[in-house]
């Protein structure tokens, strides 16, 4: 039995220290793992009009403006600390609308307006039929027992 | 009976999507069953029972 | 002949899977045509996601018992390095391919399902990224378990892959948590209970009951295969 028992710690032994490394990668790439930043981050950091960047949040309601040509639409992206004004043109993906996620990829302009050459919806882990969900709104519950 | 066809409009994913699902699963299938005739054969022509320890 | 105790277990494992094969087939068969009307016929199109919502019944249990078989093909590396059980490695080559079709399955029906309601096909965030990364850990454990002259290397090879790669299992499953992702959060296998009205939570769990019972019906199946396959192999060793 000996002989299993030392292949059985040193296989642990070595998945732990494998596991602690790769831990330890992730901890240091934190910053270039996450997908998008928060308006806050942007406003902390300030990027260059050069740096590409993915900025995401809430869609702040009844912010959403149509451009005089039909094509550009502006927004505001909010984490609710911070607000980001961002300029788009081109079409809008189906789940594009006030009060929902939204991920834009462009560059920050000098004036403060974000330049997004893409926008992404980003919807949440909420899943049920239209009927429940009116439901839950005419009842005043919507968000609160519906999850986040 | 079209307008569940259409998916409302998302006909275009909503039915790749399956039919990807299908390939990807029904071919891992087809392959494991085609793999498994192929070697029972063998054993067979060989001789080889394919049940049991003995042989 | 030392092979003949190899095959000890192996025969062993022949029987009960001559018994379970036809049970486990029929009832995979059963599920994936209920699962299967109640995607279509039962649950609801989703408030917001209207109709794509039903992409959803393939996407996440595929995703689901990638992971598991994953977790599964590590196990058997371990009861092949640690224990040198004669069946492991024999079902991790059968396991390998089916977890490959199981990921490739989650990676395209997720790509339709984030082309209408996203606005893109596919991103290179955390979640997207660490799946793709498991679809590849399934591809190199097929490869590297076949590309020794002997069996027995490649599958040791192999096992070492699989046991190395299951750090990536959490990283799947947290990735939406630690890490800003356009995938959204977990729906199910979450604290504080799940966020999926039944009518579609009960369609998907019927999906996900039909989808483990095929990949234990194929990886039965293929097991036999690989048993049979190493005893052919075994046969034309000693006639050489």
């Amino acid at each position: 039995m000996k002989p299993k028992r030392k292949r059985l710690w040193l296989l642990l032994g070595s998945m732990g220290a494998f596991a602690l490394a790769v831990t330890l990668v992730l901890v240091a790439l934190d910053d270039n793992l996450v997908f998008f930043h928060s308006p806050t981050q942007i406003a902390d950091k300030k990027p260059p009009p050069t740096q590409r960047l993915r900025v995401g949040g809430l869609v702040a309601p009844g912010s959403v403006e149509k451009g005089s040509d039909g094509l550009t639409t502006t927004f505001v992206v909010t984490d609710t600390r911070a607000n980001l004004k961002v300029s788009y043109r081109g079409q809008l993906p189906d789940l594009f609308r006030e009060g929902q996620g939204v991920v834009a990829e462009g560059t920050l302009g000098t004036d403060g307006v974000f330049l997004a050459r893409e926008i992404l919806a980003k919807h949440d882990e909420t899943y049920m039929p239209p009927e429940v969900a009116k439901a839950l709104k005419d009842a005043g519950h919507w968000k609160k027992d519906a999850g986040k | 009976m079209s307008g569940f066809f259409a998916m409302g409009g998302y006909a275009a994913y909503v039915w790749p999507a399956y039919a990807a699902a299908l390939i990807a699963l029904g071919g891992v299938t087809l392959m494991s069953l085609f793999a498994r005739a192929r070697v029972r054969r063998e054993l067979r022509a060989r001789g080889l029972d394919r049940r049991g320890a003995k042989s | 002949m030392a092979g003949m105790h190899a095959l000890a277990n192996p025969a062993r494992f022949q029987r009960f899977s001559a018994r379970a094969l036809p049970w486990s087939a029929g009832l995979t068969a059963i599920l994936l045509l209920v699962g299967l009307y109640m995607a279509f016929f039962v649950a609801p199109p989703d408030y917001q996601q209207k109709e794509t919502v039903r992409i959803m019944f393939v996407h996440v249990p595929a995703a689901w018992w990638s992971m598991a078989g994953y977790a599964f093909l590590a196990g058997l590396g371990a009861a092949l390095l640690v224990w040198k059980h004669p069946l492991a490695a024999l079902m991790a080559r059968a396991a390998a391919p089916v977890g490959a079709a199981f990921a490739a399955t989650c990676l395209i029906t997720g790509s339709f399902w984030g082309r209408p309601m996203w606005g893109t096909w596919w991103v290179w965030d955390a979640r997207l990224t660490s799946m793709l990364v498991l679809f590849f850990l399934f591809l190199g454990h097929i490869a590297l378990s076949r590309a020794f002259d002997s069996p027995e290397r490649g599958d040791k090879a192999a096992a070492i892959l699989a046991l190395v790669g299951v750090i990536n299992l959490p990283i799947i499953k947290f990735s939406v948590d630690w890490w800003n992702t356009l995938h959204q959060p977990a729906s199910v296998m979450k604290l504080g209970g799940t966020t999926i009205h039944s009518s579609i939570l009960i369609p998907l769990l019927v999906m996900a009951v039909a989808f483990f019972m095929l990949f234990v019906t194929l990886v039965l199946m293929r097991t036999e295969t690989e048993i049979g396959r190493r005893r052919l192999e075994m046969a034309a060793l000693a006639a050489e």
